[in-house]
This record gives C-alpha cells, structure tokens and sequence, in this order.
C-alpha cells in the first residue's frame, strides 16, 4: 500500500492490577491506508478499545503502560513524542468517537461552547467566525437548526444527536485518522443505520482512514474495507472484508461468523463458541485461544502460532495455516 | 502543577509494584484505640484508680510522671483541685462514650424511620416530612443546647436530648435519598406485586440495604456527638460538675495553659484521639460499603 | 427559574416559621424570666405590674402573633436585660459575626481549594497524603482546646497576635483560624473525592481526546463538575460557621452574635434568646437559597429540569 497514513508496529501495552499483569495490547500490527476504514474486532476484553487508546497514549495510568513498539502516523512515530507534542496532536491528527454519548459530553458547558473549544484550538478561529465554524461543523453533520443548537445542553438532546455532535468535534481539524470505538452500540437500530452513512459520507469528504471498532459483524459488512479480528491482545486475522467473509482462516473467526443465526437457514441449536473468555493475566503459552478451538492440535498448546499470509493482504495467526513448507 | 496522562520515554521493562488495593485490610489501630477506650470505660470502677472526685489541696497541680516532681501515684498530674488526672479522664470517657453512643443511636432510629417512611410513601407525607426536617436542620444544636442547660438545668439526659433532637435530621436526609434509589429498582416492585404490604417492604427489603450507609453515618457521627459534648461541658452547659467532663476539665485548666499545661492539654488529647479513631474507622466503613457517601 | 426560586422561598420561610414558633414556645417553657429582673425584695405587686408592662400576661397565642407582627419589621422587643431594643443589639453585633464567618470561610476555600484539587490530580503521592492527614485531623480537632492553646501561646506567651476582642484585621486571624479549620478539611476532602470520580468520567477522557491542554481539562472540565456538591455543602458551612461560633466567641472574647445568645440564655432574656435564634435561622436559610441558585447556575440540569 502506499504510504499509509497509519502503520502500527507491534504494538504492546499491559496493565498491572493487583491479580497479576495483563497483556492487553500483545504485538498489535496494522497499517491503513487514506479513506480506507479499518473494523476491529473482538469480545470484550480483546484488547480493541486498549488498542485505541494507545494509539493515542491515554492509556488509564497508573496502571496500564505502552511497553513498545511504534504508531506511525504519516510516518511520524508517536510513541517517541513527548506529552506536549502529543496533546498538540490529539484532536488535530487523530480524533476519536466514543461510545457512550450519554457521558461523552460535559453536562454543565452548552454543545457551542464543547464545538467551538476544538475549532478555536485547532484553527484559532474566535467571536463570530468561531461561531459560524462551530454551526458549519453542526450542519455537517445533519443536525437540523444548528445555530439553535449551540446553545443547547447535552440533556436536552437525544443519543443520536448527541452522538452526531461528538462526530461533529471529531472531524473539525479534520483529522487524518478517525477512530470511532463502538459509536452505534448504544444507539437505537434505525438511528445506527443513520449514523453508518453519516461517517460514511463524511469520511468520502475528508478522506481520513477511519478505523471502526465494533463486535457487530453485521456493521463490518456494511462499513469497513479491511477487518482485524482480535483475540485476547492479539491479532489473529486480518484482511480485506470480503476475503474473511467467504474463506475464513482462523477458527475463532470462522465461529463468530458462525454464531450469527442466517434468515432463511433453519438451524437445530445456536452455535456459541465453547468456554469462556481468557482470563489475560494468566495467559497459557502457545495460542490463546487453544483452550476453545474446535480444531487445536498439540502444537497449538505449546507454541504462539506466528503471523503467516494466507493469501494477498490476508493474514492469520494460526498454526493450520502453516504448513510445512508455505511461505510465514 | 499538571498532571500528565500516559508518557511514554521508552519502552520499560515489566516489574512495577502492583497498585494495591485499598479498602479490605481492617484499620487496626482505629479499631484497636476505640476498643481500648470502650474496655477502660466499661471496667472504670474496677481498675483501682484514685477517686476522681477526691480533692487535696496538698496535691495541686501535680504535673505529670515524667516531669520533675510528679509522681506514679498521679501518673498524668493533677489539677487545680488535687484530683488525679488519669483517673478523671478514665471517668470522664464514660460520660463521653455514653453521650456518643446513646445520642447517635437514638438519632440515627428515629431519623431512619423517618427517611424511609418518607421514601416510601412519597408525594405529601414526603413533603411534610422533608419540610420538618429541613426546618430542623437548621437549628443550631448548641444553641439549643444552651438553651436547655440554662433552663432546665444542665445534666447528661439535656444533652443527649437536645443533640439527637436535631442530629435525626441529618439521618432522615441521607436515608429517604437512598430509599428514593432503591425505590427505582426492581426488587420493590416485585414485592408489591407478591402482595408485599408497606410495613413489610420497609422493614425486610428497604431497611436492610440502607444498614451500611446508617452504619457508616453512625459511625463518623459519634465523633462529632464527643466534639459537641465537650463543647457543651466546656460552656458550662453540659455535664454538671462535679462528674468529671473531658470539655469541663479543659475549662477548668484554661487559665493555666502555660503553667499547668497538663490539665488541658491530657483532657483535649483524650478527645482528639477517640474522635480520630471513630473518623478513621468511618471513612474506612465509608469506602468498603459505599462510597458514594463520600460527602459525608 | 424564576419558579425555582419562588418555590425554594416558600420552603426557606415556612421553615423559618416552624423555627419560630419552636423557639417561642421554648423560651417561654423555660421558666419565669422576672425572677431575675426584679430584684429581691420586689412584691407581688411589683410582678404584676413588670408582668403587665412586658406583656407577659396576654394569652400566649396573642404573644406569638404580636412577636412575629414585630420581627417581621425589625422590632424584636426590648432586651430584658439591657433594657435596649434588642433590634439594636442585633445590629451591633450581627455584623461581626457574619464578618468573622466570611473571613473563616474565606481562609478555608483558599485552602481547600487548591488542596483538594491537588490531592485528587496527584493521588497517592505526598501532597495528597498531607491532605488527608489534614483533612481527618480538622474534622477530629476539638475547636475549643485548639481555641484556648492558640490564645494562650500565640497571644499570650509570643504576642504575636491579639488574644481577644475586635481589633483590626490581625484580630480575625486566630479566631477565623479556628473556625474554619473543620471547614477546610470537609471541603477538601469533598473537592478531592469529586474531582477523583470526574477525571475518571468519560467526558474528560473525550476532552483530552480532543487534544485540549491538561490544565484546561483540570481546572474547568473536571472541576466545573466537581463543584456542585462543593457548593452545597459550602453552603452548610457556612450556616455552621455563623451559628456554632458561639464557642469561639467565647473563648476569642468577640462580640459577636454567639455571644449574646449566650449572655442572653444566661440571664433567661426571652426577647433576646428569640432574636437570635430566629436571626439565625435567617441567615441559615438565606444562605441555602444562595447556594440552590448557585446550584442553579453551576449545573444547567437544574435549570431547566422545572
């Protein structure tokens, strides 16, 4: 790919809780193109919303640390820069959407003032101009009456609105990554479906990679170009959408495909994935996810399957996806 | 001045301490000096102590073992009257801890009937209440205190009377909050729905989860009760002498602060430690059961 | 908002008359006051006639009413004692207490303020144990014995500051010291708690998200928040501070209302004892409408949930 805009390098980032360390972010790679969206992937606990925040080094300190590795942004390795530099890039170069929209937005200050304190910073915009960039932003994202808006508190929109508004702030640099950490979960259906082509169209406009993170299968179809499945701080698949729709490679990837009931297809019993979820601060060597792989094998107990191509820009983590002799 | 979220210098090695946890160590000591007053409270009389009551005037101000010229016979000095000082804290720690316990224990019954029964019903009987307890809370305690003392004669019973009449207010607030929450929740609709009466639902489902947050209010309360207390007695409105006060014998050594520094300084040490103990034991209870009380 | 307040003022002035008619009915309960005024050898003549002069005769119903006719204008009746409008000693002395009290509280929001912010954005290091050591210490203190070693030591023995008395401003610092020192250590603690679960908050999280500085998101994101339930209990504070000054006053020797309420039960001066406690009251509840409009202001919810 051309010079992406971003390109994760082993990315690792464990918290310290008083029951032992977890490996919440394990060895994360991946690289995204301009206006390319990016889904992610996984149960809770996977490690996806870690992921994000370490992206943009808000990791919950004391107790969660980025050990290593590297985030390129246009080539520019954020885990060298120092905090000042880093606040100066929040927002402006990355921007993020979070999940909750009931809490994401301060109750006290008016949706005005939360909108146009990004624009003033990133453009250095005031008085009427501050305004009218703040209104802009609000139209952009289909909030009808914006200039009514502005002077609206967050409790007295609905979720989708408020969620619009977060989008609102999110793009007013624009930035060049968009990460969006589950922004339709707590939404209502048809509002979802709203908010998809709301991001959609925006992202067509500003061209920012976007990356999509969500446990929601049905929205990877329908927004993202490339889905990394993640697995106990791990990557264990990734590649372009449609590839992982159709040929699958990893057994984790195939069951949660699996589990999501098909109209038209009669089924005796639902499929759930065996067992639970890992317990991340007591890892087993070998694959993590052996424990509940229909397909294990003994290797899989004893050594971390490596990263291996199973077709153009398809990779997986997976030891039956490396036979001897194929290329890892 | 600022704090800084995750700063990253390189990558570092795993090793960090983990951040332990607070809240379910027992706080030892807190626990430890409450029971110890509680304990020479309750076996006063039989510790063979001098009669706090008996004056000698041969044996005025005595300081204390440690300096020169005291002795072990009055450990912690004597006063202005020759009254040994130790035994006279002893003592006073009863009238102390009974006028903590009992006032705090009266307050907190009627106060937390009050709260649910308001809770509970709502709408009017709500209003009127909450009315009655604002109006309440507003009245001074020492004040009305004073008032009491100067009318009616001071003695234990005014005293306690005069602060649970106006400490139940703050009980009743924090209870029908609680009850208003839990009101919310499933559980009471479902009793209802079982044909659950109101005497029933209060007392077998609403009362039992508000008895952590009344056990944390009691607790940090009783401090507060000493402090009162001793404010009172200092006044000269409290426990009439001659029962040895801790704030009456603060009082009596007022003039001699420099002199004889003992006589106040033992008494108001006395005070500071039980009320540290109950405040530490309280918001150790606070953050274990409930910190959302945290205002208290 | 108008409504809010409207409704809020309602509810301060049927308190008010509950306090009212509890202090009336108290004062009156207590005994007979002319045993102290009239001397020894007074007759019964002499009763009855002090008795009829004072009004002590009308059926008490009839008292109350006129008692409140005249608060309402000012009027609280002449002081038993000190044979002077009571109004009038009020009025003398209500200025320093509330002076006293405003110092008190200034002194303890210009510490705790900073303190508490500091405790919660640098938890578990030094500056936040020495905030709580110093908030449990306040709120375990007996002010009272703080009150007579101050005097005695900073006044009495180094002199570097008056022992007593109204005196210019040196004169508020060891008083104002005392009262506020609880108050320093509630609020503090209160700031610091609230802060801790704001920073904590999802909208703070998205405000550094969005790139905006850490003081900003400290100083007015999180701590607009933290306020609200700071300025409720300020609040409270405050009331405590006016009213429980009585034992300051006494030890600090200030003229100030505390002191004539206790002077004024001390010598059974019904008309006295009312005002006071009535004044009060007042104070107490014109404080709470200040801090519910505060309220108002601070978190819009409020506002606009009427």
């Amino acid at each position: 790919m051309s010079a992406p805009v971003v390109d994760v390098r082993d990315l690792r980032t464990h918290i310290v809780t008083r029951w032992g360390t977890v490996k919440a972010v394990d060895g994360v790679s991946f690289a995204l193109a301009e206006g390319e969206t990016l889904g992610l992937v996984g149960e809770s606990g996977s490690g996806k919303s870690m992921t994000c925040l370490s992206l943009v080094r808000l990791v919950p300190r004391p107790a969660a640390r980025i050990l290593g590795g590297q985030v390129l942004l246009d080539g520019d390795d954020l885990l060298a820069r120092s905090e000042a530099e880093m606040q100066a890039i929040r927002g402006r170069r990355i921007a993020m959407i979070l999940q909750d929209p009931m809490s994401s937005l301060n109750p006290v200050f008016s949706i005005g003032m939360q909108i146009r304190e990004p624009v003033a910073l990133y453009h250095r915009l005031r008085g009427r101009a501050l305004t009218a960039r703040a209104a802009e932003l609000l139209a952009a994202v289909r909030i009808p009456s914006p200039w009514e808006r502005l002077r609206a508190f967050p409790h007295q929109l609905s979720g989708g609105m408020r969620q619009r508004v977060v989008g609102a702030m999110a793009i007013a640099a624009p930035p060049r990554l968009l990460i969006a950490d589950e922004p339709t979960t707590s939404l209502d259906l048809t509002i979802q479906s709203q908010y998809l082509g709301l991001l959609r169209e925006l992202q067509r406009q500003h061209r920012f990679a976007l990356i999509f993170v969500t446990h929601n299968l049905g929205i990877v179809a329908r927004m993202c170009d490339r889905v990394a499945v993640m697995y106990a701080g791990r990557i264990v698949e990734m590649g372009p959408v449609r590839h992982l729709f159709t040929r699958p490679a990893h057994p984790y990837t195939r069951a949660l495909l699996e589990s999501i009931p098909r109209l038209g297809v009669r089924r005796e019993r639902l499929t759930a994935i065996e067992g639970q979820p890992p317990d991340l601060s007591r890892l087993p060597a070998g694959c993590a996810f052996a424990p509940r792989c229909p397909s294990v094998m003994e290797r899989c107990r004893v050594e971390a399957p490596p990263e291996t191509a199973v077709e153009a820009g398809h990779v997986t983590r997976c030891w039956l996806e490396t036979s001897p002799g194929a290329s890892g | 001045m600022l704090a800084e979220p995750a700063a990253l210098a390189r990558p570092e090695a795993d090793g960090a301490a983990p951040p332990v946890a607070r809240g379910w160590r027992l706080p030892l000591v807190p626990l430890g000096i409450i029971a110890l007053f509680l304990v020479v409270a309750i076996v006063a009389p039989l510790l063979g102590l001098p009669d706090p009551q008996e004056q000698s005037l041969r044996n005025r101000f005595k300081p204390p073992v440690w300096e020169e010229g005291g002795t072990w016979a009055h450990a912690l000095g004597t006063d202005r009257l020759g009254r040994d000082l130790l035994s006279r804290i002893v003592w006073g720690s009863r009238i102390s801890l009974a006028a903590g316990v009992l006032t705090v224990l009266l307050a907190s019954a009627f106060g937390a009937a009050v709260g649910l029964t308001a809770g509970y019903y709502g709408g009017r009987v709500d209003a009127v209440l909450m009315r009655i307890t604002d109006a309440t809370m507003s009245f001074p305690v020492i004040l009305l205190a004073l008032i009491l003392a100067v009318t009616v004669g001071p003695s234990f019973t005014n005293v306690v009377v005069a602060i649970a009449v106006i400490l139940w207010a703050r009980y009743a607030r924090v209870i029908r909050g609680q009850v208003l929450t839990l009101m919310q929740l499933d559980f009471v609709a479902q009793a209802r729905i079982a044909g659950a009466g109101a005497w029933r639902i209060i007392t077998r489902h609403l009362l039992p989860n508000t008895l952590g947050t009344l056990l944390v209010l009691v607790t940090l309360q009783i401090g507060y009760v000493i402090i009162v207390e001793a404010s009172l007695s200092f006044l000269g409105a409290g426990i009439p002498p001659p029962t040895p006060a801790w704030g009456s014998m603060i009082a009596e050594g007022r003039d001699f602060v420099t002199s004889a520094w003992w006589v106040s300084l033992f008494p108001g040490l006395a005070i500071l430690v039980v009320v540290l103990a109950f405040n530490l034991l309280g918001d150790w209870l606070r953050d274990t059961f409930d910190p959302k009380l945290r205002q208290l | 908002m108008l409504r809010f307040i409207a409704t809020r003022l309602v509810q301060s002035l049927v308190a008010l008359a509950i306090v009212s008619v509890v202090v009336f009915v108290l004062a009156r309960a207590t005994g007979d006051p002319l045993y102290l005024i009239l001397p020894m050898s007074a007759s019964q003549e002499d009763f009855d006639n002090a008795r009829r002069y004072l009004g002590l005769d009308r059926p008490y119903v009839e008292q109350y009413l006129s008692f409140v006719g005249r608060a309402v204008t000012g009027d609280f009746g002449i002081s038993l004692r000190a044979r002077r409008p009571v109004g009038e000693l009020i009025r003398e002395r209500l200025p320093n207490s509330l002076k006293l009290a405003a110092f008190a509280m200034g002194v303890s929001l210009a510490m705790a303020f900073p303190l508490g912010i500091m405790a919660a954005v640098r938890k578990g290091t030094g500056v936040d144990r020495a905030a709580q050591i110093v908030s449990v210490l306040g709120q375990s203190l007996p002010t009272f014995w703080v009150a007579i070693i101050l005097v005695e030591f900073v006044a009495g023995r180094w002199q570097w500051l008056p022992a007593g008395g109204i005196s210019g401003f040196s004169s508020y610092i060891l008083p104002g010291f005392t009262l506020g020192w609880f108050v320093v250590a509630g609020l503090m603690r209160l700031l610091r708690s609230g802060m801790l679960e704001v920073l904590d908050s999802e909208y703070v999280k998205l405000a550094r998200v969005k790139g905006v500085s850490e003081r900003r998101v400290i100083w007015m994101h999180a701590l607009r928040n933290a306020l609200i339930p700071v300025v409720t209990f300020a609040g409270i504070y405050f009331a405590i501070l006016v009213t429980t000054a009585i034992v300051v006053e006494t030890v600090f020797a200030w003229p100030g209302l505390g002191r004539l309420a206790y002077e004024g039960i001390s010598s059974r001066d019904f008309p006295v004892i009312q005002a006071v406690v009535l004044t009060t009251a007042a104070i107490v509840a014109v404080v709470n409408l200040g801090v519910d409009c505060l309220y108002a202001i601070i978190d819009p919810r409020i506002r606009y949930a009427r």
